[in-house]
């Protein structure tokens, strides 16, 4: 009897979730909002979702094939980026536009940079900071090119515009206002949160202390008037920002401590951002500094290592 | 103060409450002078003699090292090397059975009057530690008597699949209870602890029995999550006292001993009989019939599984130990050795691993790691064969207990890239040394 057995280092069993296992929650977990924005803008954000899947998906496949590396799209994480990018973006935005942001998030923030995991910055917030600064004539307007102006101006660039009265929180929680296609229906993306939480994919402690802390700093901003500061954290993409993006992995800390400076970091960005920015979208701007920082809580927060660290 | 995490692994505990039966048919056994952490034992015996159960056959080789004993009847037929799971060759001494298992009637209860009687009886029984490290158990006794303020027995048996540690809790009692009373007396050990698992009812309910009758005894019940049977884990959860890293437990004040080679002490005294056969549990997908069985050492693998009716399924991989810490073998003719607890026969689909991906920094690895470590940047250093990297992230603590790897997702050779990077600073080490004479 001497058939050769497989040979290999310990653990032999593993907990069996992959990669592409976790990716493929997220997905699950984007499409009640996935739903939600066709409902509300139309069948037009699904072209728009599907040619950011699709272009995100063949631009990756396309540079592993060029660079000779290993084929990756079947983790599933450039479609992830391709969908978040496209629940990013209005649904009336022209599908070159679309193209090109997907080209931008997929080449430039994540493949050269050495592929998935290697990103210093979220691809799906770079691009859609990217395409706002490109695309939009530096209007008021949160994001570019909205055509029809009434039924699509953000809360948030009425709310800056002092002038035009807030929506309704209800409407606002329902997502039926201006906005992107995913970002607007603060209730789909609940249902999504709370499926990442179920599936331990994400911890609560970035969503919760980035929300929380917009909202604190708001009720300050809007003189202690609480119906204006959640009227704040319901719009400008808040809350599909502080659950899908602001929790990517590879950009934001690993320990829990890491995860609650990062997200009170980004409120305070955020907030600092719309209140005093050329532009009303402080969401995006407050995730990418807190990306840029995240090396850096990283290493403040590290684990303290049991029984220290000399031998 | 840190906080240990740790895992939840499933249970797959198959054998639990049965009993074992004692396997004594074996055609002969091939029993390897190195079963323990040390110097390999020197055989004294010849080709053609004649040994019966528990004749002496090698010699402690060193100070760290123990005696080994024949554990059937019958004639030596080869001393040879045999090649070990890790790839090494080492003597071993094959005896051909006559069948028989006639004890070797020089055997007797060893008289222990004295501290120093009892660590010599514990070295002539040839115990070491029986669950899973192999450390010769008379040395780890050794110490100065005033050094020891507990002595912690290791019931925790966290991996999955095996149970014989929980057998020997509840159908050994008698023989614990020897060996705990022996310690006591010669030893002054005050306090035992034994640290079970939270999921072991039947264990705890037996050994808190005992502890009624045993002063300075008790149990302490740990949570079901893996790795508590780590001697570093262990400590800490029984008596909050954190064992530095590069030091031992007794450091600390804390003998750490796992119950079934306390078991064992407790038969040897009472019986004289060395250690020659071992308790086993026999599982994994593959095994017809699942059990814990008691073998002479020195069994093959193939004929142990042959005894449990056999394969249902073609195994994938064959493991001495747990999945989560155990050695793959190459082979199923190599032997039952004194520290085997468990051998599992594991299904391709058991043994299945998802394919090694990039990183993606989800920390699952450092967040699970009882000790705090960060898997992902110390596989980095390794890359960059960074040393001095290595060592200030403190790889050299790293217990092996698996559980970076089960759970990152990319599935990336964690365990694997620790063990090189220990073995790279060994290396730098020496090298240093060398430029220093
Ligand atoms: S780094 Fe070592 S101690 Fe930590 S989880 Fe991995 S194997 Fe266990
Ligand atoms: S668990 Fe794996 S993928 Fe996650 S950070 Fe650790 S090494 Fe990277």
């Amino acid at each position: 009897m001497s058939k050769l057995l497989r040979l290999s280092v310990s653990p032999h069993i593993h907990s069996g979730r992959s990669t592409s296992a976790i990716m493929r929650d997220v997905i699950i977990a984007l499409l009640p909002a996935t739903i939600a924005g066709t409902i509300i803008f139309g069948w037009r954000s699904l072209l728009v979702l599907a040619t950011c899947v699709l272009s995100c998906v063949l631009f990756e496949a396309l540079f592993n094939l060029i660079a000779k590396k290993d084929q990756t799209v079947s983790d599933l994480s450039a479609a992830l980026t391709g969908l978040l990018l496209g629940l990013n973006l209005p649904a009336n935005l022209p599908l070159w536009q679309c193209v090109f942001g997907c080209a931008f998030a997929i080449l430039l923030v994540k493949c050269i940079f050495g592929g998935i995991g290697c990103n210093l910055v979220n691809p799906a917030i770079t691009a859609r900071v990217f395409m706002l600064i490109a695309f939009s004539s530096l209007t008021k307007q949160a994001f570019p090119v909205i055509v029809d102006t009434a039924s699509t101006a953000t809360p948030l660039a009425q709310m800056a515009d002092t002038e035009a009265a807030m929506p309704a929180l209800s409407d606002l929680f329902l997502g039926t206002t201006g906005g992107a296609i995913g970002e607007t229906c603060a209730l789909a993306l609940l249902i999504g949160f709370v499926y990442l939480l179920v599936r331990r994919v994400i911890t609560w402690h970035i969503p919760v202390t980035f929300v929380a802390s917009v909202f604190i700093l708001s009720f300050f901003f809007e003189g202690f008037d609480a119906v204006r500061a959640l009227a704040a954290i319901l719009s400008g993409g808040l809350l599909i920002a502080a659950i899908f993006m602001a929790t990517d992995y590879v950009t934001s800390p690993a320990t829990a401590w890491g995860k609650v400076i990062f997200g009170v970091g980004a409120g305070i960005f955020t907030v600092l951002i719309r209140y005093y920015g050329v532009y009303p979208e402080g969401v995006s701007f407050g995730i990418l500094i807190m990306n840029i920082l995240t090396p850096y809580i990283e290493k403040w927060t590290a684990h303290k290592v049991f029984g220290g660290t000399k031998a | 103060m840190s906080f240990l995490s740790g895992i939840r692994v499933p249970h797959r505990k198959n054998t639990e409450g049965q009993t074992a039966t004692r396997i004594t048919e074996v055609p002969s056994v091939s029993i390897p002078m190195q079963m323990h952490i040390g110097a390999p034992a020197k055989p004294i015996v010849k080709v053609g003699d004649l040994v019966k159960v528990g004749t002496p056959i090698a010699e402690a080789g060193g100070f760290v090292s123990a005696p080994i004993h024949a554990s059937v009847s019958g004639k030596v037929v080869k001393i040879a090397d045999m090649m070990t799971s890790g790839g090494s060759t080492v003597p071993a001494v094959t005896i051909e059975s006559d069948g028989e298992m006639t004890p070797d009637e020089n055997l007797a209860p060893p008289v222990v009057n004295s501290r120093e009687e009892l660590i010599e009886a514990i070295k002539q029984s040839g115990i070491v530690g029986l669950g899973g490290a192999g450390f010769p158990t008379h040395v780890k006794f050794n110490v100065d008597p005033a050094r020891i303020e507990e002595l912690i027995i290791n019931g925790a048996e966290c991996e999955p699949y095996i149970t014989c540690d929980s057998l020997a809790m509840t159908s050994r009692v008698d023989d614990i209870e020897t060996a705990l009373r022996a310690l006591q007396t010669h030893l002054g050990i005050k306090k035992i602890i034994v640290g079970i698992e939270a999921n072991k009812k039947a264990a705890i309910a037996s050994m808190k029995e005992l502890a009624a009758r045993i002063d300075g005894m008790e149990i302490k019940v740990l949570p079901s999550i893996y790795p508590q049977g780590g001697e570093k884990v262990l400590v800490y959860h029984t008596t909050k006292k954190v064992i530095p890293n590069g030091k031992l437990p007794i450091d600390v004040g804390c003998i750490v001993s796992n119950c079934t080679t306390i078991a064992a002490i407790g038969a040897y005294l009472k019986t004289g009989m060395p250690l020659v056969e071992k308790c086993i549990t026999v599982d994994g997908g593959a095994v017809s019939k699942p059990q814990n069985v008691i073998v002479p050492i020195g069994t093959s693998l193939e004929q142990v599984f042959s005894f449990c009716g056999g394969f249902s399924s073609e195994p994938e991989k064959v493991l001495y130990g747990g999945p989560m810490m155990g050695v793959a073998v190459p082979a199923l003719d190599v032997p039952v050795m004194k520290q085997t607890n468990a051998i599992l026969a594991l299904t391709a689909k058991e043994a299945r691993l998802p394919k090694t991906t990039a990183c993606i920094r989800c920390g699952s690895c450092t967040n699970v790691c009882p000790f705090g470590l960060a898997p992902a940047s110390i596989l980095l250093a390794y890359k960059k064969k960074d040393v001095e990297l290595l060592e200030e992230l403190a790889v050299t603590s790293c217990m092996e207990c698996g559980c970076c790897s089960f759970v990152c997702p990319a599935n990336r050779p964690l365990v694997q890239t620790n063990k090189l990077s220990k073995i790279l600073i060994k290396e730098e080490k020496a090298k240093e040394a060398k430029k220093h004479e």
